[in-house]
């Protein structure tokens, strides 16, 4: 991994330790099991607030530590791990960024200091159609002096069935729309991860404008899902990499096998370069580089392919018992599915790569 | 911080001083580019430009070909920090590598590590200098993958050893002037009867003959050894003690490809500009779709794994030892390049598919052989399955079959 500063291997640390405790994937099981219709656990995201995760980007004036993205990347690594379910990429990263990088001073007074305190949940609504596509918003946003009015449709919002605060992507930039506005009609999604996801309809709703960061915000938000891609990828391995350690067929570990050993190393190669990009990525928001947008794109897809991989051969190495409910690899296969394609899936990404590149 | 500031600032005037006009960006050369213009040294080297040979002497004396190298061995005493400055500099001089070498890459650092002082003080100048140039005696013909396996002969004969056997796979054995070889010194036991020997490729009973690869180029050579006497000063380490020298260099040879990766051999084009050439632009993108998204994905892994080759050298400089992402470069290198002059052939069509002759240029004509000498990536060093094998075992942790 980076080489992390004292307060970063602290906070590793402490994640680790709190989620493995507290957050274990029997915990998410029982959300799932619960029928939860906010999709993750209100107790758990008091104590992530308390713990000062939900504000690591935001700056101390307004209640948050500032510790930028790489730090907040180790923190959904954690979280990543065991599927613990929480905001906070839709609102301690996507809305957060949203409201820092483009918020007047008045809504960054109003909005940050909760999103630090832990007291609103917030959602970043780009899509419109089945596919990552944000050249293809066409949600109408008509302006009333300060604020406007947003017409149109969103679909698969994380969060979006509880958000208390959404921030909307419409013609001509981002806007802020209270989650209780009249006007807003929301649809709660039963998606394969038990998340909270929605559609959401908006008609005439009242809205105020942030300046239009929505390019910036997307990318954030996909090297941090990147990074809770590559400890959801992580964990699956390592959990695999124990059962071909412990299970015995034909009188031997099967981790003995050669056919199985390659795969696992080509595993654990992919794993390492995940890490690499993602680290990159997320250092080069932190330090503002010009290549933060190709680095992010170069995250997501290469964290989507090896969650792709390993889920997969998560489900195989087990066999049978891996196609169980019962058993944990059904739930990391569903997670991955839809981490895969939030934000863009990895040929979105690859196409997006080749155009920065020029060709 | 500061002192390597004052490093830089000495390191740029040096070599704005030094580096031979003809050289000025001449830029970094693929040192395992085939027929590549790379400057070997040793006895018997033919200057082509004699600024090459100014240049050698020049970074030679001044211990800059080995940097971190102590200075009583001819090396340029620097730490690592000041010889990644360095680096920097001879990159933004866009200065040609002074010195291709096996002794500095492979040999040297094992040398350091388990030579007598008598023995480093024999051969570490004359290698920081390009003096003497060194070939590897590993592989024989029944001993590829189980490199263990191997049969060469050294018996004790009292006042020398005498070595018996043959070598292949020998990298520019017909170049080089000096061996480092494997030796059976006891034939009862496998990893234990090997020991570690150096002798003169000018010694009495030795024969080298150039292997014709696919590719149509000679680099490697079958070595025969017939009744050749080595000194017995020449053991490096212990009797029997040398398949623990022989992995640590390995581990180098392995490392030095995780710096550059296996090159930009192939003619030295860069793939999306070549498939823009050959293929076609539409509307500002690759008219072959579907070349368009293979050639970026395999643009993303060599980005990928460049982030890694960068993420290891800044963990190896913490005081946590080696990473353990050092084990799976080897791997994705070899993958990564044949990935590439692959996808460079199909980008060029037929104009990538020239042996020889005037309907191709000699660029197309690098290609064709590159994407052809690539395919040895995965062999050489330690095939991809042993590589894979390394990770299972010693990474990961898993066993053997039993």
């Amino acid at each position: 991994m980076a080489l992390y500063n004292e307060e970063q291997t602290l906070l590793r640390d402490s994640a680790k330790a709190w989620v493995q405790e507290k957050s274990p994937v029997a915990a998410f099981r029982k959300l799932r099991d619960s029928g939860n219709e906010d999709g993750f656990d209100r107790a758990v995201w008091r104590e992530m607030a308390e713990m000062g995760w939900t504000g690591i980007l935001i700056p101390e004036e307004y209640g948050g530590t500032g510790l930028g993205y790489l730090t907040l990347g180790i923190v959904l690594e954690e979280t990543g791990r065991t599927l613990t379910a929480s905001p906070l990429v839709s609102t301690a990263l996507a809305a957060a960024s949203a409201i820092v990088l483009g918020g007047s001073e008045a809504q960054k007074q109003t909005w940050l200091p909760r999103i630090a305190e832990g007291s609103i949940v917030a959602a970043f609504a780009v899509d419109e159609g089945p596919h990552h596509d944000p050249s293809a918003v066409s949600m109408r946003a008509e302006k009333h002096g300060e604020r406007a009015l947003l017409t149109g449709k969103k679909q698969f919002v994380a969060e979006g069935g509880s958000a208390d605060l959404i921030v909307v992507a419409a013609q001509g930039g981002l806007y802020l729309v209270a989650g209780k506005a009249q006007g807003l009609t929301r649809q709660k999604l039963h998606s394969l991860d038990s998340r909270g996801f929605a559609n959401l309809t908006f008609e005439s709703v009242d809205a105020e404008p942030l300046s239009d960061v929505a390019a910036h915000v997307l990318d954030r938000a996909r090297a941090g899902l990147a990074a809770e891609m590559l400890g959801t990828a992580t964990q699956a391995f390592e959990i695999t990499l124990d059962y071909l350690k412990t299970r015995t067929q034909f009188g031997q570990l099967i981790g003995t096998f050669q056919a199985l050993q390659h795969r696992a190393a080509k595993m654990y190669t992919d794993l390492e370069l995940t890490r690499s990009c993602v680290e990159a990525a997320l250092m080069a928001f932190d330090k503002n580089s010009n290549d933060a947008a190709q680095l992010a794109s170069l995250a997501k897809a290469k964290a989507g392919e090896t969650l792709h991989l390993v889920s997969n051969e998560m489900v195989q190495m087990h066999g049978g018992i891996g196609m169980t409910d019962a058993h944990d690899a059904g739930l990391y296969l569903k997670r991955a599915r839809v981490v895969e394609a939030l934000y863009g899936n990895a040929a979105f990404h690859r196409d997006r790569y080749a155009t920065l590149l020029g060709y | 911080m500061a002192d390597l500031e004052s490093f830089r600032t000495e390191a740029r005037a040096w070599i704005e001083a030094n580096l031979p006009a003809s050289l000025k960006g001449a830029g970094t050369r693929a040192l395992t580019d085939e027929g590549s213009a790379s400057i070997w040294g040793g006895r018997k080297v033919k200057w082509t430009n004699p600024d090459s040979k100014l240049w050698l002497e020049r970074m030679g004396a001044k211990g800059w070909t080995a940097p971190t190298w102590p200075t009583q061995y001819g090396g340029g005493g620097l730490s690592a920090a000041e010889a990644r400055v360095l680096d920097q500099e001879l990159a933004r001089a866009k200065a040609p590598p002074a010195l291709a070498s096996f002794g500095i890459w492979m040999l040297g650092p094992v040398l350091l590590e388990y030579a007598s002082e008598e023995q480093k003080m024999e051969h570490l100048p004359k290698i920081v200098r390009g003096e003497i140039r060194w070939c590897q005696g590993y592989s024989e013909p029944g001993a590829g993958s189980d490199l263990a396996g191997l049969r060469t002969q050294a018996v004790d004969k009292g006042d020398h050893w005498l070595v018996n056997g043959q070598k292949i796979w020998t990298s520019y054995a017909n170049y080089a002037d000096w061996i480092f070889c494997l030796v059976r010194t006891d034939n009862s036991k496998k990893h234990e009867g090997i020991s570690f020997l150096l002798f003169d490729m000018e010694s009495a009973g030795i024969e080298t003959r150039p292997i014709k690869l696919i590719s149509g180029n000679s680099p490697f050579c079958e070595t025969f050894f017939t009744d050749v006497k080595v000194p017995k000063k020449n053991l490096v380490g212990r009797l029997n003690g040398g398949w623990e020298i022989a992995k640590r260099l390995l581990q180098y040879e392995r490392q030095n490809i995780s710096s550059g990766g296996f090159g930009a051999g192939g003619g030295g084009y860069d793939l999306e500009h070549a498939a823009k050439d050959y293929v076609g632009v539409e509307n500002g993108k690759l008219k072959d779709t579907d070349l368009r998204a293979r050639i970026t994905a395999h643009k993303m892994e060599a980005q990928a794994f460049a982030l890694t080759v960068r993420r290891i050298a800044e963990e190896s400089k913490s005081a946590k030892g080696p990473s353990p992402a050092t084990s799976i470069v080897k791997y994705a290198a070899a993958k990564l390049n044949q990935d590439r002059t692959e996808l460079l052939i199909e980008a060029l069509g037929s104009q990538g598919l020239g042996w020889d002759g005037d309907g191709y240029t000699p660029q197309e004509i690098a290609a064709a052989r590159g994407f052809l000498r690539a395919k040895g990536n995965s062999i050489e060093g330690g095939t991809s399955e042993v590589n894979l094998n390394v990770v299972s075992k010693r990474v990961l942790g898993l066993l053997d079959h039993q």
